[in-house]
């Protein structure tokens, strides 16, 4: 059913405005089905997803936040989706806490600064942790005891221009950490990254320059040897047009008679306004539709699996987001 | 909240309310600094651009500063590439008297010209080489919108001098916090004030109270977690741009005095989206308690208004009742098209009009969305005439 068998870590990034953070909640929902847990992260301290899901700001701990998308037909409840604000600083001492068994030194650094120093000046470091949290919750440990095993994590990544400086942690800190377990660790977060465990999705809109920025981003993933997902094609317009009336909207040769009189026949009042109007909109139309076209076939060209998500004209909601995720389900991202 | 009332500057003598004069603002003499914020996606590069395209042939002497490193600037204003020196843009109308230059911010060069000209050779040869200023200067989130700030310091110095622009506008980079340029400058004092780096110089300054029990308790704990080496090179960074620090905490005190003028104007740009509109709104209160000088919102990409006063759900029940009838049919499309633009449009109203009644003084561009991408002078001429036309969405619009 799903083109991504064997992913576990599903890292969603997208320009800003394409809607990433709706397509990595949507993804969640989709993938938590017959009984299945997963677990949604955001890692850029916006509060994201407790917006979308309207529950309290998230804290530093996973919360369940939702039930998953119901398969239809499938016996047995659906699945779980659980939820994660990580933030550097509480991942750097859950880390030490992890690791090191630091003690009284661990509450040095975080009262000389150390903490905030690292996490918000030490180059690199920031991103490491919030990797770092993320490889955490999908290679869990017996170091985290009683903690919620996942059957998929669903990342709302940084935006596409930073995506693989973030995911790419060990070059990050090469010039840092030549040796050490600083080292170590960052290599086995890479084992995972590289891996066909982890897919990196690219959310896009039909427009030239996020589809240039997408395509951008999939050949720097590459040249990382990072593994690229598939591309989500969202808010595209509706589709009330056959190509034909496409054509004659564009050249403005649709029936102006034929459309009043069916007005008409609908019961409304008909007026030439109305009809101008009607058809003006129809132009306007077409010409978006034929800009979508064409990045299209940009997007084609990409050959990665692609799926597309129809832009929701109220605005995405809770119920929204059930109704993408069921979308991207019967699509197979999920 | 009292006596944090947000200024409208060089618009201030007005209880501004309504469409933003974008015109009277690029015309006033007194602006010399428009600062274009905003969250990423909302079309902050293009609003700089055609705002400094429409000045320059307005008769202004124009130099717009663009932080993306996507090229799209440079892609909107013909030029194949754009480094630290301003460029001619060719093109432009200089009818008027005016004229654009264009440049886009070298980060990691900004940077490493602050340090030649803050340091000794030797010193200066010694951070540039240090792993902790590499990795600081080319990827440290912040030092992006820093080095933005401090670039804008040095061209309008220089243009104080010389007299080469009157107008500068500038594009901030798309930050994880949106606000990251304003709080950029006080980061770097409060971690140069911070009790790690004075802990990380005291070896360097002879014995001190600091070297005590802590001390060693720290240094062990950080040799544990990262490696002798990496403390050495960190104790060695720190030690080195020590020296250079107090011109940075000065430059950028000046600088963000500099934000704070009154010849400076920011413009907050959002697309009729929950999440840009929140961005937006949480700008306007943060510049207000900052004391920095807004001019207005620029809403991009609005939908462009319906034509005619057929509601939505009209058109959908007669577009239901056609269907019905013929599922191909084409006038059951149009007013299904009608339809989802009529609901878009009032989600967008609705939007505008929530942010409008939690902060009422902040006077409002609304720019239609192009039908297609703008990618030459043309596009962004356009883009200028919109932004200028204020609130007149829609030339039919009722």
């Amino acid at each position: 059913m799903t083109d991504w068998p064997g992913v576990q870590l599903h890292v969603v990034t997208g320009k800003g405005g394409t809607g990433k953070s709706t397509v990595a909640a949507a993804l969640a929902l989709a993938l938590a089905s017959s009984g299945r847990t997963v677990l949604l992260c955001e890692v850029e301290g916006r509060q994201g997803i407790a917006r979308m899901f309207d529950v309290d700001p998230l804290p530093y701990a996973e919360r369940r936040i939702a039930t998953g998308l119901p398969v239809p037909g499938e016996p047995g409840p659906p699945g779980v989706v659980h939820a994660l604000h990580i933030d550097p600083e509480a991942a750097l001492l859950e880390y030490l806490a992890m690791y090191y068994k630091l003690g009284r030194a661990g509450r040095a650094l975080d009262k000389f600064g150390v903490i905030e120093f690292a996490t918000t000046i030490a180059p690199g470091v920031r991103d490491v942790l919030l990797t770092g949290k993320v490889f955490e919750a999908v290679q869990r440990n017996s170091r985290n005891k009683g903690a919620t095993q996942y059957d998929a994590v669903v990342l709302d990544a940084p935006p596409t221009g930073r995506i693989v400086q973030f995911l790419n942690v060990s070059d990050e800190l090469a010039g840092l950490a030549k040796v050490g377990p600083i080292k170590n660790q960052s290599d086995t977060m890479m084992t995972l990254f590289r891996s066909p465990r982890t897919a990196v999705h690219l959310v896009t809109v039909l427009e030239e320059m996020p589809v240039q920025e997408t395509a951008d981003g999939i050949a720097e993933l590459e040249a990382a040897r990072l593994p690229v997902g598939g591309v989500v094609v969202n808010l595209v317009r509706p589709r009330d047009l056959d190509a034909e009336d496409l054509v004659a909207a564009r050249a403005g040769t649709l029936d102006a008679a034929r459309v009043a009189e069916e007005l008409a026949h609908a019961g409304l009042a008909t007026d030439d306004d109305l009809v101008t109007g009607l058809l003006a909109e129809a132009h306007d139309h077409a010409e978006r539709r034929g800009l979508e076209d064409s990045q299209r076939e940009v997007v084609a060209a990409l050959d990665r699996p692609t799926y597309e998500l129809p832009r929701l004209p109220g605005g995405v909601d809770l119920g929204g987001l059930y109704e993408l995720a069921g979308e991207l389900r019967a699509q197979g991202l999920a | 909240m009292s006596g944090n009332r947000t200024r409208v500057g060089p618009l201030s003598g007005r209880r501004a309310t309504g469409p933003l004069d974008v015109d009277a603002l690029l015309d006033d003499r007194g602006t010399g600094i428009i600062v274009c914020c905003g969250s990423g996606g909302v079309g902050k590069t293009t609003t700089s651009a055609a705002l400094a395209l429409r000045a320059a042939e307005r008769g202004r002497k124009v130099v717009v500063l663009t932080i993306d490193p996507a090229r799209r600037l440079a892609q909107s204003m013909g030029i194949a590439m754009l480094d630290n020196t301003p460029r001619p843009v060719v093109g432009v109308d200089g009818a008027a008297g005016g004229r654009l230059d264009a440049m886009m911010l070298d980060m990691k060069r900004t940077f490493d010209e602050v340090v030649l000209s803050q340091a000794t050779p030797e010193k200066a040869e010694q951070i540039l080489a240090n792993p902790f200023y590499v990795a600081l200067s080319s990827s440290f989130a912040g030092t992006q919108e820093y080095m933005a700030m401090e670039k804008l310091g040095q061209i309008h110095g220089d243009a104080q001098r010389t007299g080469t622009y009157d107008l500068i506008v500038v594009d901030t980079p798309p930050s994880r916090s949106a606000l990251d340029f304003l709080d950029a400058p006080e980061r770097l004092s409060s971690f140069l004030d911070g009790r790690f780096i004075r802990l990380m110089l005291a070896p360097a300054r002879g014995p001190a109270k600091l070297m005590t029990a802590g001390f060693g308790l720290i240094t062990n704990a950080l040799t544990k977690i990262l490696g002798g080496q990496v403390l050495r090179d960190l104790q060695t960074f720190v030690a080195a741009l020590d020296t250079v620090f107090g011109g940075f905490r000065a430059r950028a005190q000046k600088t963000y005095a500099l934000l704070q003028a009154e010849e400076t104007a920011f413009l907050v740009v959002a697309a009729p989206e929950p999440d840009a509109l929140r961005e937006a709104a949480y700008f306007v209160e943060r510049l207000g308690e900052d004391r920095m000088p807004l001019a207005g919102l620029v809403v991009n990409r609005a939908s462009p208004a319906p034509r005619g006063e057929l509601s939505g759900d009209e058109a959908m029940a007669a577009a239901a009742r056609l269907r019905g009838e013929d599922p191909a049919s084409l006038t059951a499309g149009l007013l299904r098209l009608h339809a989802d633009r009529t609901r878009m449009v009032e989600r967008e109203a609705t939007l505008r009009e929530r942010f409008a009644a939690a902060h009422p003084d902040v006077p409002t561009a609304v720019v239609p969305a192009l039908a297609g991408d703008v990618h030459d002078l043309d596009g962004l001429r356009r883009v200028g005439e919109l932004l200028a036309g204020g609130l007149q969405e829609s030339p039919v619009h009722r």
